[in-house]
């Protein structure tokens, strides 16, 4: 067992997202440039202050460019990181190690007016070139396998058959999303909440996810700021003291596709994530008081409910029956800003979602939440966050 | 000279022959081109790599053969895609993955097996699909 080394050493102390669109005609460049900027004005801190910066390895716009047009003179430590938000691990590493006081992450996509999130086979095929995955060119598009949905699908038919789970009871999972999306005004894709009738008369994307399976694309961009605990002490807002940080990926693990494992409905490297999460934390599943996850495809809440141990294997479906558990007065609010569902899929909206809920700024507050958990990347990659108010 | 910025509409090959550019693979999709399932297996620990690589996950031998197997195996999951998002594939049709009797698993397609027909567990055989003179996909029908 490591020390504990990280733990309250770093805080969130600036969050910002620009518009989110569904067609915004902008570059994904102009979103990062902007998120950042209101960021570190969200934080009260000057573009001097900023030593560091982070991203997703999958991010497009490359930190160098993005120092040009913000101006960023003197980062000394800058790291791209493997999916999902664990590039804040990495900035939170940097901090708690001294090598830099104030980081910024961000997060670029122009998902809705240019390429979906994978779904355009065109741009498959340029990812084929980058050599991002190799596996799915080789042996899955051959057959047609071609979109993420599909593999998402694969992989949600399994897990329905081994728990004899009836497909239309995910439906209670963007049920909630939609209800607390109708209440966030910045999450575009409920003006009204929907129920399990519009799910079940919901079109089927790929057998068995329905189009209210699957987060639609959004165009947006997202910046979050993180300095040393201490000094978060005299910054603007709350700050969202980062209690743990952790990842988890594993042999077999791809983007999605998980064929070769020997049980390919399960999410281990959730489950290795987030026992080392709660373990550096120091705290119990029960002391959650709110949780953002993974749903860029719906069963997948269901699947992490599981393997983060809140409920028993096969039972994360059962657990969000009536979505009661899930609303904001329930045992652990789930996706409090609408999720992915309800915003678009893009990775660190969740982890805005989760600060909010550390300031009292939610459109959704849960009352007195005190400790907020923050999971991404259900079907690969995991990483995951545990902050806690000041 | 003709070049690609010379015409309307980008050239968008099949996906099927998106896979003979990986080394790794490239045994495994001649042996289909003659009609021949061969996967991948660590030569010290006889583990299978599927899909194949450079190294064993379990022993990281290096060392690794091509071993024929025997194409019967059962459906471990399947998909159905009522739109098409490439035009070499008419909608609706239906994606499986198929649990090898020996145990590893291989994304396909059904052929004979309607959508509605397809089920979890049910056995099924290979069968070879000609793309090309050298070029060939491997399919599953219903065992015999």
């Amino acid at each position: 067992m490591t020390e504990r080394t990280l733990k309250d050493k770093t805080a969130i102390v600036g969050i910002a997202t620009t518009d989110l669109a569904r067609d915004s005609g902008r570059t994904e460049y102009s979103l990062a440039c902007e998120a950042v900027k209101l960021a570190v004005e969200d934080a009260g801190l000057e573009m001097a202050d900023v030593d560091g910066i982070v991203k997703d390895i999958s991010d497009g716009i490359d930190p160098m460019y993005l120092q040009k047009a913000v101006g960023i003179d003197n980062a000394q430590y800058c790291s791209d990181s493997h999916w999902g938000t664990s590039a804040i691990m990495t900035g939170v590493t940097a901090i708690a190690a001294g090598i830099c006081n104030a980081v910024v992450y961000y997060r670029c996509l122009n998902g809705g007016s240019g390429r979906r999130a994978g779904n355009d086979f065109r741009a498959a095929r340029e990812m084929k070139d980058e050599g991002l995955d190799l596996i799915r060119y080789d042996f899955y598009s051959p057959f047609g396998l071609l979109t993420p949905d599909g593999l998402a699908a694969m992989t949600v038919r399994r897990y329905l058959h081994e728990h004899g789970i009836e497909a239309e009871e995910v439906g209670w999972i963007p049920a909630v999303a939609s209800e607390y999306a109708a209440r966030n005004p910045d999450a575009i894709f409920f003006d009204e909440p929907i129920g399990l009738d519009d799910y079940a008369d919901s079109t089927m994307r790929v057998d068995p996810l329905r189009e209210l399976d699957c987060a639609p694309g959004v165009d947006g961009g997202l910046a979050v700021v993180l300095t040393s605990a201490e000094r978060a002490k005299g910054l603007r807002h709350t700050p969202a003291v980062v209690m743990g940080v952790a990842q988890g990926t594993s042999t077999e693990g791809e983007l999605l596709s998980n064929f070769t494992r020997p049980d390919i409905s399960a999410l281990p490297e959730i489950r290795l994530m987030g026992d080392e999460l709660f373990r550096v934390a120091g705290i119990d599943r029960s002391d959650v008081d709110v949780a953002q996850l993974d749903d860029r495809y719906a069963p997948y809440v269901a699947m992490q409910l599981e393997e983060l141990g809140f409920c028993e294997s096969g039972s994360g479906v059962a657990f969000c029956e009536k979505g009661e558990r899930l609303r904001v007065d329930g045992e652990l609010p789930v996706n409090t800003g609408g999720g992915f569902l309800g915003g678009g899929f893009t990775y660190g909206l969740n982890v805005i979602e989760g600060v909010r809920q550390i300031r009292g700024t939610s459109a959704s507050q849960v009352d007195g939440a005190e400790i907020s958990l923050v999971v991404s990347g259900a079907g690969g990659p995991a990483d995951g966050m545990i902050l806690r108010r000041a | 000279m003709t070049t690609q910025a010379d015409s309307e509409a980008p050239v968008i090959p099949h996906p099927a022959l998106w896979a003979v550019l990986y080394r790794s693979s490239t045994p495994f999709w001649e042996a289909v081109g003659r009609h021949e399932l061969t996967l991948q297996r660590c030569s010290d620990c006889k583990t299978w790599r599927m899909p194949p690589r450079p190294m064993c996950p379990r022993c990281q031998s290096a060392e690794s053969e091509w071993v024929p197997v025997s194409g019967r195996g059962t459906i471990h999951s399947w998909v159905t895609y009522p739109e098409s998002p490439h035009p070499a594939f008419e909608a609706p049709y239906a994606v499986i993955l198929v649990e090898l009797d020996e145990g590893p698993r291989l994304v396909s397609n059904p052929v004979g097996i309607a959508p509605d027909e397809l089920e979890i567990g049910m056995p099924v055989e290979v069968v070879f699909e000609d793309v090309s003179d050298d070029f060939a996909l491997y399919k599953f029908q219903r065992a015999g």
